[in-house]
């Protein structure tokens, strides 16, 4: 009896564990459909889930990839090669490699973090095919770089809306749902950028951030959306998590929102302001177009210029339509900020603030030498000085700027 | 500032509830001797069918019958292979919840149908909306933590004190202990085993159905996201069978316990700053560690409760439990 209620609580206690960690998705349906390309260019790709998945990560970089090759005019369903559901261990890695270079694959994207090592070095030993990581470090000169993108610049953008909300509202307290917060440079960035779009427009705004540790709980989500509301008094909800939840309290509490990953408009219709959105199929579509171009794979990097961090002005990233709750000051502030970035004049995380003013139809920008501050008053970047976007790129970001409150 | 307290006393019962619908029904399926590891499969259908149902017919009472149903099927599934084929208890549950998960996916977003729109679904809506219980409901913090909530919470505590006078009173629920307990001894009495077993695993899984949809209905049911509403709930819930120690009247105290240091992740912080002098150091533990603490608590009941029956010589854990009943061993 005890030898069967230890195994019993061993086993409960490290399922609890492994599935609360990382909840699985296996998911059906989403027929590819098939280019009409005569190119024999194949296309390979990893992910961490499935082709079939309805939503999440590995279902933006794979609708990515087939936009790419569909604008192209290879065929899906004979020129893609695909792993699904890899983990991210270097043993099985290298063997997805070896299945997808035996099936003549000539570019093979990794689109997981943990793949990094097993792309460094299949990169040396395949010199004939193009590798290239997703959000991670490493490349080599010839054959294997990593891309990935400035969410932080739409980021921004969504602060504008946000503020201008706030100061509509008459609420300074904007909150933020993050799945984590200073541990990572994507979610702490994320909340920086937010923030100082927000407060360029509001000056007096706050952001509360509230961070569940963890990705995929929806409960836990909803949670930390509802103490927003109710403890702090947030007017408008912002997210870094899974699953719209948030926006579904922004809804049912009468308050404002901005979503994250696909527009949530649908989910919140009388909430949602606009969602910063990635654009996978601009770098997918550049990368294959580069491969499939040039006579040797050791020249992909040159050509490409290198490793991708495409933003704003590549389309890489971008914000969902703005609806009709948002501020009348907004649309015009953003087009503003967007072109400033877009031109390459101004980014976010310099010694340069930009300072919105105006009635709407008369929004102006100013921009204003303001040195960038963390929240406990140490200086990040002098006033005047030039942006610091490498921290976020090379993720060693690891605080929070001037009126980010951590709530958890 | 009251308010604060109000809130997290209220999102503790929001918390356990689903988590008290899927102990409920495990421990009337492990009291029968059989031990479902599928909880979280069993729940994934449930919530996925009854909400999706619940939706059409615009009503609460489908919602709760289909959900019943569609989990009762999954605990029949389980029966016939563990009772009728005599498959392995253990890897037949962790079937069911790859499955079962696998179902909801499917038919939730996988379909790619228009689904209704929850939101647009007044009627069920407004049957999941929160009623005040008069008189109890007016008292300070507590009326409005425990009895403003709606009928759904109200419903899986009655199913709790049902089942366990259930147990504890009727006929068929002792002859339900005595297979848990020695099957082979319950048969001599005439006990029809097969019917028992299948009758009870499958309402047993009707009542974590209920639960499943309960956290559908709790957050608006969206299938955006690649995690599944239960993520892990049902985990959650095998653990807590051994924590209330197979009493459902436990059971409800357990789950509170659950809830409390799951929701105290997200509280935490509110608490502290509202109360800082009896609080405040609340703000300094890390919010794994609430996480964690219910099973480094089920760990030390479990080493009390064990130390405690071996001393006393009883258990209220079946002694039967997860071994397949085969006539002809007897």
């Amino acid at each position: 009896m005890k030898k069967l209620l230890s195994l019993i609580v061993a086993s409960v206690v490290m399922c609890a564990a492994l599935f609360t960690g990382c909840g699985t998705a296996a998911s059906e349906s989403n027929a590819e459909a098939g280019g009409a390309g005569a190119s024999d260019f194949i296309v390979g790709a990893i992910y961490i889930n499935s082709q079939n998945d309805n939503a999440g990560y590995t279902y933006a970089h794979h609708q990515g990839i087939v936009k790419a090759m569909e604008a192209l005019g290879l065929n899906t369903e004979t020129n893609l090669k695909i792993r699904d559901n890899v983990p991210e261990d270097d043993e099985q890695v290298r063997t997805a490699i070896e299945q997808l270079a035996g099936q003549g694959c000539d570019i093979i994207f990794g689109i997981s973090f943990g793949y990094i090592n097993a792309f460094a070095e299949a990169a040396e030993e395949y010199p004939d095919i193009v590798f290239c990581h997703a959000t991670g470090y490493l490349s080599n000169d010839r054959n294997f770089n990593n891309y990935f993108g400035r969410i932080y610049q739409a980021r921004y953008l969504a602060g504008i809306a946000a503020g201008y909300k706030s100061l509509e509202i008459g609420n300074n307290n904007i909150g933020y749902v993050s799945a984590w917060g200073t541990e990572y440079a994507e979610t702490c960035s994320g909340i920086n950028a937010f923030a100082l779009g927000a407060r360029a427009v509001n000056p007096d705004a706050v952001v509360h951030v509230n961070e569940i540790y963890t990705w995929g709980d929806q409960e836990l989500e909803r949670q930390a959306a509802e103490v927003l509301v109710s403890t702090y008094g947030c007017g408008v909800i912002a997210q870094h998590c899974d699953s719209a939840q948030p926006q579904i309290v922004a809804q049912e509490q009468g308050v404002y929102g901005c979503g994250y990953n696909s527009d949530m408009a649908s989910d919140a219709p009388d909430a949602h302001l606009t969602a910063p959105v990635w654009n996978w199929n601009v770098y997918y579509q550049l990368a294959i177009e580069t491969a499939m171009n040039e006579a040797s794979a050791a020249d992909f990097f040159t050509n490409i210029g290198g490793n991708y961090y495409g933003g704003l002005n590549e389309g890489m990233v971008d914000i969902s339509p703005l609806t009709d709750n948002n501020a009348p000051e907004a649309a015009e502030a953003i087009e503003l900020a967007r072109n400033l970035m877009v031109s390459g004049e101004w980014d976010v995380f310099s010694g340069t603030a930009l300072v919105f003013s105006g009635e709407a139809g008369s929004v102006t920008v100013e921009q204003v030498s303001q040195a960038l501050m963390d929240n406990e008053g140490n200086i990040i970047v002098d006033g005047g000085q030039g942006s610091v976007d490498d921290s976020v790129i090379q993720g060693s970001m690891n605080y929070y700027v001037d009126g980010v409150v951590a709530e958890s | 500032m009251i308010e604060v307290l109000t809130l997290f006393l209220f999102n503790i019962v929001i918390y356990s509830i689903p988590l008290l619908y899927a102990t409920c029904g495990e421990i009337i399926v492990e009291k029968s001797g059989s031990l479902n590891l599928g909880v979280e499969g069993t729940m994934a259908v449930g919530a996925v069918f009854g909400f999706l149902a619940g939706c059409r017919a615009d009503s609460l009472p489908v919602a709760l019958l289909v959900s019943f149903a569609a989990s009762a099927l999954v605990g029949a599934i389980f029966c016939i292979f563990t009772i009728s084929l005599q498959a392995n208890q253990n890897v037949t549950g962790l079937t069911i919840t790859t499955i079962g998960v696998a179902v909801y996916f499917f038919v939730g977003n996988g379909l790619g149908a228009n689904w209704p729109v929850y939101r647009d679904c007044t009627r069920l809506v407004a049957g999941v909306s929160d009623l005040n219980i008069p008189l109890l409901s007016k008292i300070p913090v507590i009326g409005k933590a425990f009895f403003s909530h709606n009928i759904l919470v109200y419903l899986a505590v009655i199913i709790a004190v049902l089942v366990w006078v259930y147990f504890e009173k009727t006929s068929f629920g002792l002859r339900l202990r005595a297979i848990g307990e020695n099957p082979g001894a319950a048969d001599s009495l005439g006990v029809n085993i097969v019917l028992y077993k299948y009758l009870h695993i499958m309402a047993g899984s009707g009542i974590m159905g209920i639960g499943g949809l309960y956290m559908g209905l709790n957050m608006g049911g969206t299938f955006e996201g690649s995690n599944c509403w239960i993520n892990g709930y049902g985990w959650i819930a095998i653990a807590l069978v051994i924590f209330a120690n197979w009493s459902t009247m436990h059971a409800i105290l357990g789950t509170f316990v659950f809830g409390f240091f799951n929701t105290l992740r997200i509280y935490n912080m509110p608490l502290a700053t509202t109360f800082p002098k009896t609080m405040g150091w609340l703000s300094s533990v890390p919010a794994q560690v609430f996480s964690a603490l219910p099973f480094i608590v089920t760990l030390l009941v479990l080493v009390i409760s064990s130390i405690k029956s071996r001393k006393s010589g009883r258990s209220n854990a079946p002694t039967a439990i997860g071994v397949n009943y085969y006539r002809e061993d007897r």
